[in-house]
């Protein structure tokens, strides 16, 4: 099925795709503002998945030693310090001050009391943010446009999956994507499965299929992934917004539920509190193929130049 | 715990290379420590060489196709082989790159126009086979009295009217590899989507031409040296034109070694027309034209691959332009 806003602008992927009557869209939202960095969704998705380790590295920054998404990790916590105010109120760096521990919330007066932190304000200057990182499983996805053999598809829930099976490894998909998420599996064939293979999150399918909640939203404990109805989600999400502005915290933003935005909405979206770059999230990221018209016209009127040049060379005088 | 407390991930001033704290603000961007954000792609030099041979192919099934046609049968020969060749070679590099090589057969599974690479398996598979059957022709014509034989006399007789198809199919072989390069979230290429197409196709025409200068006869080069001098000035024009437009991503194809390959590739390009234009009846000059010129193509496509894959590497290139966007209040949006 193609419509006007087939290649960009807000749709119903699952409906675009051509299902009828499909059930809802599902999806994430990962509300990081409760997230403690526990990291149970990485080996919920690595158990559940069998997604291979990621070579058990150390990357000498905060508590990540797992860096990014990738073709082995599925979920990714991200660890940010940062010397700010735990309530966000724009302050920025004041005299620097090592901590040795990490500032946490208290529960209701968003002030934590820090022995000897020297300031004179009584607001700590220091806080941690910590994200949980998935496929977007994109309204407008650029990995499974770009896919040339159909591998990658729509499921019925809206989400995007790739069949291992039908995958040839033509590593399109990796570039395409505006957030760096989907990669070809790299190693060695005899004790890996699936190398060669583009590999990403499935929001479990499989899970999904027998009415199971997806195994990092199970697994974590602050319900800071929840998993759910996209549009029950983003109400979820606006309402969380606006407390946290009443608590005062204005850095609450939402990432990725625009249904209006580069990529038509996100599946699975985010509540931050601090602009996405800090998270490693790309700031306002689009499908790229929302330009394909305009490159096939391009391509057009270069190829009728190379054709018209040929015949062109042909003509004249001979020697 | 003893580890330095750093601000926001990692901020750095823009066009510096070492991390530093800076406090003004429209002069840095914020990565998470200093992270890639979207992934380079997992291709390697495989790529950049099919961008290069397709586009020799291409050119050289249009230069014998109108060699056929105007009664130039050494030009015909040197471009139905040219194109074969480099033809052969485009198949072997793209099944070489693929993760799974023995699925290669499943990008023919489905015809998807949302996928360059899928339409441009269907270029390659309605262009193959007339290049093909061209070049078939052509080597039953060099055995002496190969056409006196009822198949081969077929075959040989087929060398026409497959030569013609092959040369008309072939300019969107040269062509939709820019727009593979550019339907990505590669900084460096989809920024380049505009031009990039132009430069493919000019570069591909200064590399058949080259080719058909350096193995044609002399007596019939004219029309390569034509095709040669064009595509340089093409590719050179169009090249300048697309640095110009691509803002801050334009940067990566003046460092390191995109910037290498980059300078390389003018340099023999702009050599490559020059002497083109100067050689006459040199048999000496035209053939070390046509060598600079095809040395510049490959340099251009080395150079444009290492340039995106460069841009992908560094978060600059995917932040800087999105804040832009979003700090003069114009980020990207659905209206109506």
């Amino acid at each position: 099925m193609t419509g006007r806003n087939s290649l960009f602008g807000p749709v119903d992927p699952a409906v675009e795709a051509g299902y009828q009557d499909p059930p809802p869209r599902k999806g994430f939202f990962t509300d990081t503002s409760i997230c403690i960095g526990c990291k149970a969704c990485e080996v919920a998705c690595k158990e559940w998945n069998e997604v291979p380790d990621d070579g058990f590295n150390f990357l000498g920054m905060s508590y990540d030693n797992t860096g990014s998404l990738n073709a082995d990790t599925w979920r990714h916590v991200a660890f940010i310090e940062q010397r700010k105010p735990v309530d966000g109120d724009g302050a920025g760096s004041r005299t620097p001050v090592d901590l040795g521990m990490p500032a946490r919330h208290s529960r209701n007066g968003h002030e934590v009391q820090l022995p000897d932190s020297g300031t004179d304000d009584d607001k700590p200057d220091f806080r941690w943010l910590m994200s949980s990182d998935v496929c977007k499983h994109c309204t407008h996805a650029a990995c499974l446009d770009v896919c040339p053999t159909g591998s990658l598809f729509r499921t019925e829930f809206g989400t995007v999956v790739v069949q291992e099976d039908i995958c040839n490894g033509c590593g399109y998909c990796v570039p395409a994507c505006p957030y760096g998420v989907i990669e070809r599996r790299k190693g060695d064939k005899a004790t890996k499965k699936n190398v060669g293979i583009a590999q990403k999150c499935t929001l479990c399918y499989d899970r999904l299929d027998a009415g199971q909640r997806p195994a990092c939203a199970q697994a974590c404990p602050t319900e800071s992934i929840q998993f759910g109805d996209l549009g029950e989600l983003r109400e979820r999400a606006n309402q969380r917004v606006a407390k946290l502005h009443e608590a005062g915290i204005m850095d609450a933003r939402l990432y990725g539920n625009d249904p209006d935005d580069g990529v038509g909405g996100t599946g699975a979206f985010f509540l931050l509190l601090d602009e996405p770059e800090v998270y490693g999230f790309p700031p306002d990221p689009v499908v790229t193929t929302r330009d394909l018209p305009r490159m096939y016209k391009g391509a057009g009127t270069a190829a009728a130049a190379l054709l018209a040049g040929a015949v062109l060379s042909f003509l004249g005088r001979r020697p | 715990m003893t580890h330095t407390v750093e601000g926001q991930g990692r901020r750095r001033r823009r066009g510096g290379d070492r991390a530093e704290l800076s406090m003004v603000p429209d002069a840095e961007f914020t990565s998470y420590y200093g992270h890639q954000i979207v992934k380079p792609s997992p291709w390697e030099a495989d790529i950049p060489a099919y961008l290069f041979a397709g586009g020799l192919a291409a050119g050289s099934s249009l230069l014998a196709a109108g060699a056929d046609l105007t009664g130039r049968p050494g030009l015909r020969r040197a471009g139905r082989l040219g194109a074969i060749s480099a033809l052969t070679f485009s198949m072997a590099a793209l099944v070489h790159d693929l993760g799974r090589p023995e699925r290669f057969v499943n990008m023919l599974r489905v015809a998807k126009v949302t996928s360059p690479m899928s339409v441009g398996t269907w270029i390659l598979s309605t262009y193959g086979p007339f290049a093909a059957a061209a070049a078939a022709a052509e080597l039953v014509d060099l055995v002496p009295g190969a056409r006196r034989i009822g198949l081969l006399r077929l075959v040989s007789s087929l060398g026409r009217p497959a030569g013609v198809i092959a040369g008309v199919t072939a300019p969107p072989v040269a062509a939709y590899t820019a727009v593979l390069l550019a339907d990505t979230s590669t900084p460096s290429w989809h920024a380049a989507y505009r031009e990039l197409p132009f430069v493919f196709v000019g570069s591909a025409a200064a590399a058949s031409g080259g080719l058909g200068m350096l193995t044609a006869p002399t007596r019939e080069v004219g029309p390569a040296r034509n095709l040669a001098i064009g595509g340089a000035v093409l590719e050179t024009i169009m090249e300048r034109r697309m640095e110009r437009s691509m803002g801050i991503t334009a940067e990566p194809l003046h460092a390191g070694k995109a910037g290498a390959l980059m300078r390389a590739a003018k340099s023999l390009t702009i050599a490559g027309a020059t002497g083109s234009l100067l050689a006459g009846r040199s048999r000496t000059v035209a053939a070390l034209s046509g060598a600079a010129l095809l040395a510049g193509s490959v340099c251009t496509r080395f150079g444009v691959f290492e340039a995106g894959q460069a841009s992908a590497r560094d978060p600059k290139y995917t932040v800087v332009p999105q804040r832009e966007r979003l700090e003069k209040g114009e980020p990207v949006r659905y209206r109506g």
